[in-house]
């Protein structure tokens, strides 16, 4: 049997990338650090106690009562375990990379949802980038933008990416067909068909996909700290690396404490408000 | 005048359909070409033109293609071939841009499971049509609250369609419908989703409406009975083609094939049936200045026990019997006048059977058909409305 020498011209075409497209990849490094940078200034420099009422009035009003007690003694426990910065460091990443993933993912799962040979290309694709082992896009991520939270946060796009665009399309291709053929009817355009009737219509499965694409960044981010994106990620990797079991599980519970945080407030956006308690 | 007409439509399913119409053009039939080519025939040669102000019917079962018949009209679905006149523009030969005129403007559309938007109010819903035309939020409101008026439905305009029960939610469509203030609606089986009970109101409200507005409504139904209630003129497909088209009582009457009549066998002719066509016409009358020996004369002839005495202009005065005017003449008394019974039933040409029932059981003398001015048109006696309902072949002589 012919060894294949796959992996040898992947190599070849990442170094071509690098060395002909530097510049490229010098203005998204730029620019995605900028993103990065003032959202972890916004995040550090709010006073903590400002924070927390921020959080828990926000999960109050999307969640409810159970999930802003929850959220209050989350943040309290982070604080008093001083990983309150880490934390912070963490969540400038997560909502980089989940906005570019957003930027790029509605756009892309709308365009899926109305051609079906475009849907036909993404899917091999989007299975791709999801299914494909995490770490492997560490490398190439370094290639091209050295070490640092950029490279992390680029993996953690490509990481996190498919579910939006796989849920906003489903989503839209979802809506009732009869409905479509009644806004047809009375003389909708395409345009006016896409913003009054299937986005709104696709609404909870596109939000389910935001919730989705934000719980696989934050997993990414964590595995991203192996290329020196810094954050929550960095403190369980020195937890493991020292042999210091202490360390790595107040790091990992910051983990825990955040994405739970950010999965009942995302997944409560859109949905009927029960403030008088936890939900039924 | 014609508001819509079409003329030779054809829609057939598939990847070639012009080869295809060729084929059928040729006389093959809908299962030969299926078999063949894989291709549906949904609308075969299909012609009729609308009134302005009519109730169209188009009646036939699943599958006879009259869903894909009325959706040609505003050309959800593309016909294959064949005109559609809307006011003269032929509508298969409009743009994009034009066609979305013509149904923003011209058509408004009711379907079979109602088509809400969910995640709007209802008078958002109601507004929708209006606010695809770009009319401002207040008007556009404004309208939607008229037009919820129409339908009953005022006060429910903050609710959601899931509030709301079937017949509602209906309204609303209907509504909906109605608030671009359109001349032509397209009812797609509109009430068949319904119950019974609230079908018959949507029925009964529809006609009250219609009488007000005087829209142009292409109705489809699968039911007969709808269809013979609600209909002007009604075309009856089978399999994409119409094998009938005409009023209730000449599909009833004169059923165009072996198809239809099997299909009318078991409707209710109480309730299509009308008087004007069951009614005998008057040979012997009396005028009230004839007198009583001229009036017994008459009877005796004719072998009847009462007739009936209308005045100079021929409208009716009422019934005399025999045996009065024998008594006023033993009485030696001549003036009709005295014995005349008014206590008759009259009914207009256009009553059901349905109704001319009743009016025989505290009656002895027969119903009395009567024009606007109580001129006698013609009378029903107990036995026609027997054969009316039965169905016999009780033609107008």
């Amino acid at each position: 049997m012919i060894r294949l020498p796959l992996g040898f011209y992947v190599e070849k075409g990442v170094d071509w990338l690098t060395n002909n497209l530097d510049g490229f990849f010098g203005g998204i490094k730029y620019a995605i650090e900028s993103i990065i940078n003032g959202f972890e200034f916004v995040y550090v420099s709010v006073p903590f106690v400002i924070m927390l009422i921020l959080i828990a009035v926000l999960a109050y009003f999307t969640a409810g009562k159970r999930t802003a007690i929850f959220a209050v003694f989350g943040c309290l426990l982070i604080k008093s375990i001083e990983l309150w910065q880490m934390t912070m460091k963490t969540f400038a990443l997560v909502t980089t990379a989940t906005l570019i993933a957003l930027i790029i993912g509605l756009p892309l799962g709308i365009w899926m949802s109305r051609s079906d040979r475009l849907n036909k290309v993404m899917r091999p694709i989007l299975d791709f980038m999801q299914t494909m082992p995490a770490f492997v896009y560490l490398i190439p991520a370094v290639y091209f933008f050295d070490l640092g939270p950029v490279p992390g946060a680029v993996a953690t796009i490509i990481f996190a990416m498919p579910p939006i665009v796989r849920l906003t399309s489903l989503g839209i291709r979802q809506v009732p067909s009869d409905v479509i053929e009644a806004s047809r009817a009375f003389g909708a355009t395409p345009k006016q068909m896409l913003f009054k009737v299937q986005i709104p219509l696709a609404m909870p499965t596109i939000l389910a996909g935001l919730n989705q694409t934000i719980m696989l960044s934050l997993s990414m981010v964590v595995i991203s700290a192996m290329i020196g994106s810094g954050g929550l990620g960095d403190v369980v990797l020195k937890g493991i690396s020292q042999m210091k079991i202490g360390d790595g599980f107040e790091g990992g519970l910051a983990v825990v404490i955040l994405a739970m945080i950010l999965d009942r407030v995302t997944q409560s956006i859109g949905k009927p408000k029960n403030l008088s308690g936890g939900r039924k | 005048m014609i508001k819509l007409e079409v003329k030779n439509l054809y829609k057939i399913f598939g990847s070639t359909p012009h080869k295809v119409l060729e084929m059928l053009k040729k006389g093959k039939s809908k299962k030969e070409i299926l078999k063949e080519t894989d291709h549906g025939i949904g609308v075969s040669n299909a012609s009729f033109a609308v009134e302005e102000g009519e109730i169209f019917v188009v009646m036939g079962l699943s599958g006879s293609g009259k869903s894909t018949l009325i959706r040609c009209l505003n050309r959800l679905i593309e016909p294959t071939s064949g005109v559609v006149y809307i006011d003269n523009e032929d509508i298969t030969k409009c743009d994009k841009a034009q066609l979305r005129e013509v149904r923003r403007k011209k058509i408004g559309m009711v379907f079979q499971n109602f088509a809400l938007l969910p995640h709007r109010s209802i008078e958002e819903n109601v507004a929708f049509g209006l606010e695809i035309q770009g009319v401002g939020i207040d008007e556009r409101n404004k309208k939607a609250l008229e037009s919820l008026e129409l339908v009953g439905l005022k006060g429910y305009e903050k609710s959601m369609p899931s509030e709301l029960s079937g017949g509602m939610q209906q309204r609303v469509g209907l509504a909906r419908a109605l608030a671009t203030n359109p001349d032509i609606l397209l009812m797609d089986e509109a009430f068949s989703a319904l119950d019974p009970l609230i079908r018959k109101d949507m029925q009964d409200e529809l006609l009250a409406l219609q009488s007000k507005m005087q829209k142009t409504i292409i109705f489809i139904t699968h039911d007969l009975d709808e269809a013979l209630k609600i209909g002007d003129r009604i075309a009856i497909m089978k399999d994409g083609e119409i094998v009938q088209i005409g009023s209730p009582e000449e599909i009833l009457k004169h059923p165009a094939n072996d198809y239809v009549k099997e299909f009318v066998q078991d409707v209710n002719r109480v309730k299509v049936v009308t008087a004007s066509s069951i009614m005998k016409k008057v040979d012997t009358i009396v005028y009230s200045k004839d007198g009583a020996r001229i009036a017994v004369r008459r009877m005796k002839e004719a072998n009847l026990s009462s007739v009936f005495v209308v005045d100079k202009q021929r409208k009716l005065k009422g019934i005399v019997t025999i045996e009065d005017t024998m008594e006023l003449i033993k009485a030696n008394k001549d003036d009709l006048s005295e014995i005349i019974d008014s206590d008759i039933n009259e009914v207009s040409p256009d009553v059901l059977i349905g109704d001319i029932i009743p009016l025989f059981i505290n009656s002895r003398y027969p119903v009395v058909v009567v024009d606007e001015e109580r001129k006698i048109l013609g009378i029903i006696f107990k036995v026609s409305v027997l054969a009316g309902i039965m169905g016999g072949g009780e033609e107008d002589d």
